[in-house]
């Protein structure tokens, strides 16, 4: 009997027609379902329904008001979030990593655990309290409840970029710093700040796109009043039926998410890019 | 001093927030109140019974338990199919599968999910079984390649050079020497997509045949949807037991991991 013979790298082959199939060529159908509409005169079939080449997912996408309005309030949610998720875990983040509280990384444990719990089931957690404290009494707070829930949701994901930069800076810089006759402000500002960058720019990118995408915590604790982006494509899918609209406005999303990747990836170092699954180990 | 309890304050305040909610469903989960805000003055174990007998979430439970491990231990198998092919590959060719494989980790969940949900249609399996394993193991693998990387990049090259010069097959070498060497991090990537699978809901929804359900859609239906209402309750028994596992693997996985790293410190 001959023994199957094959080298390292031919491994890589079954990888890379999964990549294609199921990664790479979805993708492409996004593209083409966003510049195509259903047509019973169209000239080509996709998943055997006639189609033919239409700007029109785009123009009523960006005609509409109401469409217009979800941006703002997914721009909105997303920015009041990561900035509160930031003010919250940068000073937590510092501690744990300055100070002996963390001695055997126990305290870190403790603010990583939650990742480990069903994001749902959180989020319902969530629910419960809010509605025991009286925050369903108005519909003005719905806003603020999905605010919320959302800091609840991707604190530790904030957490742990910060406490990972943090506990690699050097401390001798601090002490030259604080040798040469600088203020504890001045040293943070001009030593700690900039050398933590590239830890806020992950956390930054590990909150924000969530926050505009994830229906979940909008509509368990939005009381149906806060619509997001994810929300419409989500409805253009489930419930109006129309994939070309749902498709146009993911493509708007796909783009703007390859743009900004672009930006972020000059700012962080390669061991950060590891987006949800950074540091969980 | 008082710098030190400030901090000790603060710490102790954002774990206050972290927990509350999850305390209070625990607390809850052992009064004999149905609703959360109103405390019952009778304490038991009734909403255990409840969920118990509910043969709904215990189908529940074991879909999103089965479906977690073969999406994982797929998803591991190609991983680091994939990372062994792709560090052994020449550099042009790495770096266009290793932007391909940043894909799924980079995009919208969202997104990911209808672009799933068009493949399967196209096609021709539509919402089975086999579209929602796709979508877990797409959701997972970059995973578990971004694991066993940095254990191929740590390993000893010669090892597997001597291995073919003392006449192991290709094939023989891989599984004797390679894949022990970079077996933990094959392990870390398993468990980082099982705990991936348990966690999503938005892919999940996407792909799922309409009568199959995980803890995950089950509950968004039952909190966010407002069916299933009537389980809430036995959905908090079930929180407060997925809590105590979760705390418990956790400290373990702490616990072994501490100890290895003492070995590994003697033996230098």
């Amino acid at each position: 009997m001959k023994s199957l013979r094959f080298s390292r790298k031919q491994l890589g082959i079954p990888y890379a027609l999964f990549l294609l199939i199921f990664v790479i060529f979805p993708l492409v159908l996004i593209i083409l379902y966003a510049f195509t509409k259903v047509d019973p005169n169209g000239s080509f079939e996709l998943s055997g329904v006639k189609v033919s080449f239409s700007l029109a997912n785009f123009i009523d996408f960006f005609s509409k008001s109401s469409n217009i309005r979800v941006l703002f309030i997914s721009l909105g949610l997303a920015v009041v979030t990561t900035v509160i998720c930031l003010l919250i875990a940068y000073p937590l983040a510092y501690i744990l990593a300055r100070s002996n509280f963390n001695k055997n990384g126990v305290m870190l444990l403790l603010f990583v655990l939650p990742m480990w719990i069903n994001f749902v089931l959180r989020t319902a957690a969530m629910k419960e309290l809010l509605f025991a404290i009286g925050m369903y009494s108005s519909n003005k707070l719905s806003f603020v409840n999905t605010v919320i829930g959302m800091v609840y949701d991707y604190l530790p994901f904030v957490i742990l970029p910060l406490y990972t930069v943090m506990i690699k800076l050097d401390k001798s810089l601090l002490e030259a710093s604080a040798d040469l006759g600088a203020k504890p402000a001045s040293t943070f500002f001009r030593i700690t700040l900039p050398l933590t960058v590239p830890g806020i720019v992950s956390a930054v990118t590990m909150v924000f796109l969530p926050t505009t995408t994830s229906y979940v915590v909008s509509d368990t604790l939005g009381n149906g009043n806060v619509t997001i982006i994810g929300k419409i494509i989500e409805s253009q899918f489930s419930t109006m039926f129309d994939w070309h609209a749902g498709s146009a406005i993911a493509m708007v999303l796909l783009v703007v998410i390859f743009i900004t990747m672009f930006i972020t990836n000059k700012f962080t170092d390669d061991d950060n890019t590891q987006a949800r699954g950074n540091g969980l180990w | 001093m008082v710098k030190k309890i400030f901090s000790g304050g603060y710490v102790f305040l954002v774990l206050l927030m972290l927990y509350a909610p999850i305390l209070l469903l625990v607390a809850y989960s052992f009064n004999m109140s149905r609703e959360i805000g109103i405390w019952s003055s009778e304490w038991g174990f009734s909403l255990y019974a409840e969920l118990f007998s509910n043969e709904d979430i215990m189908q529940t439970v074991l879909n999103t338990i089965i479906l977690a491990f073969v999406s994982a231990t797929l998803s591991s198998i190609l991983g680091t199919l994939g990372a062994i092919g792709m560090f052994y590959s020449k550099q042009k060719t790495r770096k266009i599968l290793n932007g391909a494989t940043q894909i799924p980790i980079i995009n919208a969940e969202i997104v990911t999910a209808i672009s799933i949900a068009l493949v399967c249609t196209m096609f021709a399996f539509g919402r089975s079984y086999a579209s929602l394993l796709i979508g877990h193991v797409v959701l997972t693998f970059p995973f578990v390649v971004l694991s066993v990387m940095p254990k191929l990049q740590q390993m000893d090259n010669n090892l597997y050079e001597a291995a073919l010069d003392l006449g192991a097959t290709p094939t023989k070498a891989l599984f004797t020497v390679i894949v022990p060497e970079i077996l933990p991090g094959i392990i870390s990537g398993f468990l980082l997509a099982i705990n991936l699978s348990l966690d999503d809901y938005i892919i999940t929804t996407f792909t799922k045949p309409s009568t199959f359900e995980t803890i995950s859609t089950y509950v968004f239906d039952a909190y966010a949807k407002g069916g299933k209402s009537s389980s809430v309750p036995a959905l908090r028994a079930l929180s407060t037991i997925i809590f105590l596992v979760m705390i418990i693997f956790v400290v373990v996985r702490y616990v072994l991991s501490t100890k290895s790293a003492k070995k590994k410190e003697m033996k230098r």
